[in-house]
């Protein structure tokens, strides 16, 4: 826990001076607001009674006062500045290095990963971090403070009545715990109900479409209501229980409150001489100090909760950020001059050590040729892929491009030599010009709509509301063609020697497929290509065909030479006439 | 806003008793200040040791009831919110359930769960603290005023001062941070996406080696977030300083005006102190107050969403429960036309059509041709604008849609599956279906042989969306989902995508064989899928551009015929079948 907290700190380190200020600032802003009640019992002292109140002792206290007031307005208002600054730059730190992070971990880690998991760290868990860690230290410091404080002055009015005071302190404490251990078991059982609940909503009426097409929704209200029931049930223990910690301190505080009027009455008439005297003045200053001493308590207990709760978070942003990273590459040699050539010699590879998956394969490519590969869904026919550009690496064997072994190469480098069409397009927020350019960050508009030309997009991204500066995103509405037909685009103003392509499946619209079918087309145009395929013309004209199934490479020749064999390949390949 | 006040009848002696408890504890707490200042007026004053001892044990007794009463508050505040709570989700469920498909078009399904889930509890939520808070804290503020009036009037002007001072500093600074606060967040969601859309599209990013320049626009963002935060911490950080402030510069002001009237003879020093308590009591229950408008005005927010879930009306039902024995059509549209209530086009138009029992129906076309809109209305998914629709004989308008429904086997384009098991999955359509019904439509939909060998076989747990089913067996659950029981109708929408060739024709085999009373509607994209359908229909842009039988439609039919001939052409020129 200590570890984690010193981490967290030394990503505060740029900002220490914001730390120190907001601590300088909060003790002496909670001093000043402290000695308040002081001169306010001192002033009540002078005003004793009818034609006795000391008019111009009193002015000096009041004008004394406002001073204080004001200042210490001023100063706890600047704790806060200090406060945000340091909490604010410190998680825009820790954001933006597990976000780089993300982009040097091995692509292994993000396929172990969803999405939401990854997004919940770098934007919930770091906002977690901020409230609970870095607020909830000024928070807990000028409680502390808060607390001390009192003692001191209570300690300056009356030593032993403020002695009674500490004494009675641990019964909020124990009136605290009592109730939060109450309640932590109900909130736990609770917060799993509401899980629950949430969870069973969103299979249901997310799927409502379903649930009314197979008329499930006498049983799906069942399920729910059963749910519902005991959420309401456990729900409003744990709502009782954990409303129970105010008036309990508030009780405490009274007693308190009670004590201290009564020690202090009896000391102000003089008959307990062992209190010592004691004026109504001071008496009043000490009541304000006993109303707002358990205050800081109940504050300090709750940035105790929220701090486990960051310390959970930094656990996990720590998690990521402690991953290993890919190598840095940058002294190897870059790839130029690529022809094109390809060549796999005894290339084995396997996702999980237990499993082999690809054994003894070898395969040479000639420059411009075209690879297709097939196989029934799921037969990991994107490995390939994986390995030619380094996604992942191969556990023996070699790859070489162009006569290089592209382990030799930087990834940049090798990378920059291949243009990759995935059937996941991707598409980012920001303009389809934007999109297009992707590769080329540079082009010029003209490149850009040259580009969208060649590979038939022109026509539809021009009817587009604001042509090539429509902003588009992942659900902007584009048609998946669409999406597809722009990630074509960007690839044809890259201009690469070498193609890996991901045909697209049936949900595709027939016009839009036939486009596509066109571009890539044009786009393999003397180029090595490797291809996905789904469509019967790419696969009868490749020069080779790896069929594929259960990860592993099962049959590799041309068209002929497989449907000769008899296996696999002419079984899938006759399948799709057959009716 | 009525509507959901209805969930709160059954609690009434709560909504009653628990803010008068909470009134009870909020007087007790103002009497403290007067009873201290008893005692320093006429304990201290008359040197009364005794009245002293009195009243401090009064003191006690107040905190005790105190106490007493806001746990009463508290736990009818809670026992009624989660009442009012259980009950309106319980009928919101409900309600949406009675939707109709144009009613959960016009929400959408995430939404419906946001409704149903994080609204409720808002609501549930405003519900807690209006029983707890909103009571006292205006009491309060109203209490100590009277109290301070009754001590003396024109000391207490001070208060008519400095309340509203108050008050207007809280509201301004609200007013000013509240959408500083929305677009922080909208900040923090560029964020997040931006984090979301570099981890979808890593490989991407990696291929183009674009990982710096994307890293330096998350810098930018967060930059942005950074400035944000500060911006609006720099005036949301005012708040509480400055009240505490005002209200400071208040109890001077009482100093110095109630020294005045001591020194006239019209205020006593206990009375004097009682005055500064109460300022400070005003001040804390005018910032519980700020916090409560925030609460409310969200519950508000969250109860109109809700209403307007219930504003939606209904499906409408029809009362006929049985088909016409009679009639040996089993699907007939009559001059259908539809458009989707969100849509100003018509999604289908002047389509008219019959197919006789156990017969097969082929739709296809391109995406956005209507083969989807076409298959539901069969269902009653959505009602015809134009025309009717004729299930069995009867006019599906007519028709209780529930038993309507349960004549039909639906498999949707995107399979879902529900947690559970696989044999709970395979009874979704029928509750009572015995395993050998479900293992026969495993087996016609091709899924058998991957349950089968699964150790727990019909036990196999499915977790939250069949996460733990590759896309094919999900698809082959779903689809054979629908074959349990043999309904009358099954409609494949599209549903075979994520079957390799050889797996397809399998089942396109196996249905033929094992569902030949039932009729199938199937939509495809494939030409080679459908020819042995008795009757195909070619979408194109929501009309019927074609008709007829696979080799009726190669003679008649030009888009069926393009599509045939794309499709084919490598057989085509291979010349070898």
């Amino acid at each position: 826990m200590f570890k984690t907290l010193k981490r967290v700190a030394s990503y505060a380190r740029p900002y220490i001076i914001y730390f120190i200020l907001t601590v300088i600032f909060a003790a002496v802003g909670v001093a000043l607001s402290l000695s308040v009640p002081v001169f306010i019992g001192e002033a009540v002292d002078l005003c004793v009674g009818r034609k006795l109140v000391d008019f111009s002792g009193l002015k000096k206290l009041v004008i004394t006062l406002a001073f204080i007031v004001v200042s210490s307005t001023f100063f706890q208002w600047l704790m806060s500045l200090c406060t945000n600054k340091l909490a604010f730059l410190t998680i825009r730190d820790l954001r933006a290095d597990i976000f780089s992070k993300l982009e040097r971990v091995p692509i292994s880690y993000i396929d172990r990963h969803t999405k939401g998991e990854l997004t919940s760290r770098v934007i919930n868990d770091i906002e977690i971090i901020s409230d609970g860690l870095l607020q909830g230290f000024a928070q807990f410091f000028s409680g502390i403070i808060t607390i001390i404080g009192t003692l001191i002055f209570m300690m300056t009015i009356n030593v032993k009545i403020a002695l009674v005071v500490v004494f009675l302190t641990p019964l909020s404490f124990i009136a605290a715990s009592k109730i939060t251990k109450a309640t932590h078991a109900s909130y736990v059982k609770q917060s799993k109900l509401r899980g629950d609940m949430v969870a069973l909503a969103e299979e249901m009426a997310g799927n409502q479409k379903i649930v009314k097409a197979f008329v499930y929704d006498s049983r799906a209200e069942e399920r729910f209501d059963e749910i519902n029931r005991n959420y309401g049930k456990i729900g409003a223990k744990a709502t009782f229980f954990s409303s129970m910690t105010n008036p309990t301190t508030r009780f405490v505080n009274g007693l308190i409150y009670a004590a201290v009027g009564l020690l202090g009455a009896l000391g102000a008439i003089g008959s307990v001489s062992f209190i010592g005297k004691m004026s109504v003045g001071k008496l009043s200053s000490f009541l304000a100090y006993a109303n707002q001493y358990t205050k800081p308590f109940n504050e300090i207990s709750g940035v105790f909760a929220e701090l486990q709760n960051a310390i959970a978070s930094a656990q996990r942003v720590f998690d990521v950020l402690d991953e290993e990273e890919i190598p840095d590459d940058s002294d190897k040699e870059t790839l130029t001059d690529c022809t094109g050539e390809l060549k796999f010699t005894d290339v084995e590879f396997s996702y999980n050590p237990k499993i082999k998956l690809i054994k003894n394969f070898s395969l040479e490519v000639k420059s411009g040729e075209r690879v297709a590969i097939v196989g029934p869904t799921g037969c990991g026919k994107s490995t390939i892929i994986n390995l030619l550009l380094r996604f992942y690496d191969i556990n023996s064997g070699t790859i070489e491009i162009s006569g290089k072994n592209i382990s030799n190469i930087t990834r940049d480098s090798l990378r920059s030599n291949f243009g990759m069409v995935l059937q996941e397009t991707w598409v980012f927020t920001g303009t389809v010009a934007e999109n297009i350019a992707y590769g080329v960050p540079d082009a010029t508009r003209e490149q850009i709509i040259e580009a969208a030309k060649s590979v038939y997009a022109h026509g539809f991204i021009k009817r587009l509301p604001d042509g090539y500066d429509t902003v588009i995103s992942e659900n902007s509405g584009l048609s998946q063609g669409q999406k597809q037909l722009i990630c074509i685009a960007r690839i044809m103003l890259m201009d690469p020697p070498m193609l890996i392509l991901d045909e697209a499946t049936s949900s595709i619209d027939l016009r839009t497929e036939q486009r596509i079918q066109k571009a890539f087309t044009k786009l393999m145009n003397g180029r090595t290509s490797f291809i996905i395929a789904h469509r019967l013309s790419t696969i009868k004209n490749s020069d080779t065909i790896l069929v594929m199934k259960n990860g592993d490479i099962i049959e590799q020749g041309n068209h002929d030479e497989l449907m000769a064999n008899g296996k696999f390949y002419s079984e899938l390949y006759n399948s799709q006439f057959e009716s | 806003m009525r509507r959901l006040l209805v969930y709160l009848k059954n609690y009434k002696k709560e909504l009653i008793f628990g803010p008068f408890f909470k009134l009870l504890e909020a007087i007790f707490e103002l009497i403290v200040p007067v009873v201290m200042a008893k005692i320093i007026d006429n304990g201290i004053g008359r040197n009364d040791s005794g009245y002293i001892l009195k009243m401090c044990g009064l003191l006690v007794i107040l905190g005790i009831c105190g106490l007493g009463f806001a746990l009463t508050c508290q736990f009818l505040a809670a026992k009624c919110a989660y009442g009012f709570g259980t009950e309106l989700r319980r009928d919101l469920y409900k309600h949406i359930n009675s939707l109709s498909y144009s009613g959960i078009d016009k929400v959408g399904t995430s939404s419906l769960v946001n409704r149903l889930t994080n609204d409720t509890n808002t609501v549930q939520n405003g519900v807690n603290m209006f029983i707890r808070l909103a009571v006292r804290a205006p009491f309060l503020v109203l209490g100590a005023a009277v109290m301070a009036v009754m001590i003396d009037l024109r000391l207490s002007l001070i208060f008519f001062v400095v309340a509203p001072i108050i008050s207007v500093i809280i509201f301004l600074i609200m007013k000013k941070t509240v959408p500083m606060y929305k677009k922080n967040q909208q900040k923090l969601d560029r964020a997040s996406m931006l984090t979301g859309e570099n981890i979808e599209g890593t490989r991407v990013i990696r291929a183009f080696s674009r990982q710096q320049e994307e890293i330096d626009e998350f810098k930018g963002a967060v930059d942005d977030i950074a400035e944000c935060s500060v911006a609006v911490g720099k005036i949301s950080a005012i708040l509480n300083p400055v009240a505490f402030m005002v209200m400071n510069l208040g109890i001077i002001a009482i100093l110095w005006f109630g020294g005045i009237r001591i020194d006239g003879g019209s205020l006593s020093q206990g009375e004097l102190t009682a005055f500064t308590n109460y300022m400070t009591q005003i001040l804390l229950a005018l910032v519980v107050l700020a916090n409560l408008i925030i609460v409310f005005t969200k519950a508000f927010a969250s109860a109109n969403r809700i209403k307007e879930i219930f504003d939606i009306l209904p499906e409408e039902k029809g009362n006929i429960t049985s088909p016409d024995e009679n009639s040996d059509t089993i699907i007939e549209f009559r001059n259908v036309s539809f458009a989707y209530p969100t849509a100003g086009d018509q999604s289908l138009s002047g389509i008219s059509f019959s197919l006789k029992k156990g017969q097969m129906l082929g739709i296809i076309g391109g995406t956005g041709s209507g083969k989807s809109t076409l298959a539901s209305l069969i269902p009653c998914f959505y009602r015809a604008t134009e025309g009717d629709v004729f299930i069995s004989g009867v006019n599906v308008k007519d028709y209780d849609s529930d038993v309507l429904r349960k004549m039909i086997g639906y498999v949707p384009q995107k399979s879902v599956l529900f947690s559970g098991t696989v044999r709970e999955n395979m009874k979704l359509r029928n509750e009572n279906a015995s395993d050998d019904e479900i293992i026969s439509a495993l087996k016609t939909a091709q899924a058998w042989d991957f349950v089968s060998s699964k150790p727990d076989v019909l036990d196999t747990v499915v977790s939250q969306g069949g996460k733990n089913f590759s896309g094919g067996q999900k698809q082959r659950l779903s689809i054979a989902r629908a074959f349990v029981g043999k309904p009358d109708i099954v409609i494949l929408d599209d549903s075979t995508s994520a079957l390799d060739y050889a797996t397809d024709l399998a089942l396109r085999k196996a249905l033929k064989n094992d569902m030949a009373d039932s009729s199938i509607v199937m939509i495809s994209q494939r030409t080679t899928s459908l020819k042995e359908a008795d009757l195909i229909i070619v979408m194109d842009d929501g009309e019927a551009v074609g008709m007829g039988t696979h080799d009726e439609l190669l003679q008649s039919c030009d888009v069926y015929k393009e599509i045939y001939q794309s499709q084919i052409s490598a057989k085509g020129d291979n010349g070898n079948v």
